[in-house]
């Protein structure tokens, strides 16, 4: 593939401008925060190409914008950030993704390094055991057609009302864990039917979950305040969303957006944009039944988190309370919510879409939970199985300039094929032991595509976003156990 | 003789280019595509079938939701499908007869994990030797 060739305006060191006459029909211009260095790649992906089209959105709001980790995705960029005005603007089903409320949940505990290494090998074994991962793996709770009703209006307390975790859990949980409006009718009976066996499971592809150590603390008070204390300290990070369900809802609903396109005359450079009016019908049908999607990814990880302190607990002996288990957030990476920004000094409701972006709220805002209130809402960015990944926390800057948010992860640089072709999974495996990381892998061949190698290096996204002001770095931990499905 | 399909690549997906004669060769062909980056196609057996229908509005989006429709087979009923036969096709409906088996995992080995097919970047085109396609997966 060719380079990209059109023009990006440098603002400064970390933010690069498409002007919005780049291409006839953008609405806004797009912004792409990266670093220089960052600019060949994000080129060579074409991704710009990806921002000037989502601002053809109608409705769109003050940029389209592009996160650091950004890399080529359907449609939208994966990384970027777009707001419609929900009076004339459109919600878009490709502008959240097929994976609705992929997110990660953070646990902390007050194990060391030292207590865990012995006995790594069992505890991974265990997690492996307890936590159903893999490609159509199926889930150890058998959920009726009634329960799967109740988890998509209740979100994460519906596992917890049933057991699995505890109230606190849902305080630092984003939205409390459960996504307002969903509406279990507006979901076909095919998603019902993917989604009943897979609750509770961790899945494939890129979904994790991973015993890392913390290497660097950055700022020790705001660390304290989510529990992060030591270096040495042992956390557990937990990536999966919403499974078959989410991805049968988004494909059901991109075939009713095609049709509201030219129902209502949207005129778009790319099918996989398709879209409706935020207060049509079709938007409002797909809203609802996003949401659903939404609360079942959060019971999938309330249920996971809630297994991760059962194994913890059996191996050492002790219960969660007295290893300190707790959860210290969780955040959605892929959603689209109504929210209320300031644009021009006016305060406007907006469907802000998050495709592999995270929620960034400063500290003492409303939806900012109580406990974290004074340092902002943490923000939890996984890298890859091989380096590193980092909790920040968001900041007033991103509430001013990116509707309160930021990156989610590392983003792809190398293809699934291309990772394949020049790694094994066995090989890889090794690598990684031979540097005291522990692999389990549903399928051995597959893990060949997350190799380190395939993505960006995660530190140099969370220096943009830091440096850029929307967001600040917090913590640093790096994998000592890794379950890839 | 023709190839029947390329596996192409993506960033973070993967893609499917399948060509045919006429539009149920190509059909058949796609979603043999499907399986391959799934699986071997060769270590699946023919020991069931399932018989389909599928509708939708265009002919290029009857093939998303065909191999969509294959895709949703494969989450909630394990089975991989190693042959197609398209008994009936009309521009916006098709009939078919799908064979293979229930997947098992010492049996057949996941090459990649394909969740759906996209309409990204979709295109159908139909020169003199016939059709030929391309369809973006998400993984």
């Amino acid at each position: 593939m060719t380079q990209w060739q059109g023009q990006l305006i440098k603002i400064d060191d970390y933010r690069w401008k498409i002007p919005d006459n780049y291409k006839t029909g953008m609405r806004v211009p797009g912004l792409i925060y990266a670093s220089k260095e960052m600019l060949e790649s994000i080129r060579e992906e074409q991704t710009p190409e990806q921002v000037a089209n989502v601002a053809f959105l109608p409705g769109i709001v003050d940029y389209s914008l592009a996160m650091p980790d950004i890399h080529w995705g359907y449609g939208f960029p994966i990384g970027g950030v777009a707001a419609t005005n929900i009076k004339d603007g459109v919600v878009s089903p490709g502008g959240v993704g097929y994976d609705i409320n992929c997110g990660v949940r953070l646990l902390r505990t007050s194990l060391s390094e030292a207590d865990v290494r012995p006995r790594i090998s069992q505890l991974i074994d265990a997690l492996f055991h307890n936590v159903p991962s893999g490609l159509g793996s199926e889930g150890k709770m058998k959920i009726s057609q009634k329960e799967m009703n109740q988890l998509m209006v209740e979100g994460a307390r519906w596992a917890v009302k049933r057991g699995l975790g505890c109230e606190e859990d849902l305080d630092v949980t984003e939205g409390g864990g459960c996504f307002a409006g969903a509406d279990p009718s507006k979901v076909s009976d095919k998603a019902i039917k993917r989604g009943m066996p897979q609750a509770g499971t961790l899945g494939s592809g890129n979904h994790f979950l991973e015993i890392q150590v913390v290497k660097k603390i950055f700022d020790s008070h705001t660390a304290s305040i989510m529990g992060i204390t030591d270096i040495g300290q042992i956390l557990v990070l937990i990536h999966t969303g919403s499974r078959g369900f989410g991805h049968q809802i988004c494909t059901d609903h991109l075939r009713i957006m095609e049709q509201a396109v030219s129902k209502y005359g949207i005129k778009l450079p790319d099918r996989q944009l398709a879209c409706a009016p935020v207060e049509s019908e079709e938007g409002q049908g797909y809203l609802a039944a996003m949401a659903c999607a939404a609360n079942y990814a959060w019971v999938n990880r309330q249920c996971i988190a809630h297994w991760v302190k059962e194994s913890f607990s059996g191996i050492f002996g002790r219960s969660p309370e007295e290893l300190g288990m707790r959860q210290i957030y969780d955040v959605a990476h892929n959603i689209a919510k109504i929210e209320e920004h300031t644009i021009d000094g006016r305060t406007l409701k907006v469907c802000v879409h998050r495709k592999g972006a995270t929620r960034a709220f400063p500290a003492g805002h409303k939806d900012t939970p109580k406990r974290y209130k004074e340092i902002g809402q943490p923000v939890l960015v996984p890298g890859d199985m091989g380096r590193c990944s980092f909790v920040a926390v968001g900041t007033q800057k991103a509430m001013s300039e990116t509707f309160g948010s930021t990156c989610h992860g590392a983003g792809r640089v190398l293809s699934r094929g291309a990772a394949k072709r020049g790694f094994r999974g066995a090989d890889i495996i090794r690598e990684l032991q031979s540097r005291g990381i522990i692999v389990r892998a549903g399928s051995v061949p597959a893990l060949a595509e997350e190799v380190s190698q395939a993505y960006k290096d995660v530190t140099e996204v969370i220096d943009v976003v830091h440096q850029a002001g929307i967001s600040r770095k917090v913590a640093m931990a790096v994998p000592m156990a890794v379950i890839k499905g | 003789m023709k190839k029947a399909f390329e596996l192409t690549n993506h960033t973070a997906d993967m893609g499917i280019i399948a060509y045919g004669a006429d539009m149920k060769e190509l059909l058949s062909n796609a979603a043999l595509a499907l399986f391959s980056l799934i699986t071997e196609p060769g270590s699946i057996e023919e020991r069931s079938h399932v018989n389909l229908k599928v509708r939708s509005d265009e002919k290029d989006s009857l093939l998303v939701e065909w191999l969509n429709e294959l895709l949703y087979l494969f989450d909630t009923k394990h089975i991989l499908f190693s042959r197609f036969d398209i008994r009936n096709l009309t521009h916006n409906e098709l009939k078919a007869t799908c064979y293979g088996e229930t997947f098992d995992p010492m049996k057949h080995k996941i090459k990649t994990g394909a969740k759906a097919a996209t309409y990204h970047m979709l295109k159908l085109d139909r020169n003199n030797d016939g059709y030929k396609a391309q369809v973006i997966l998400d993984i």
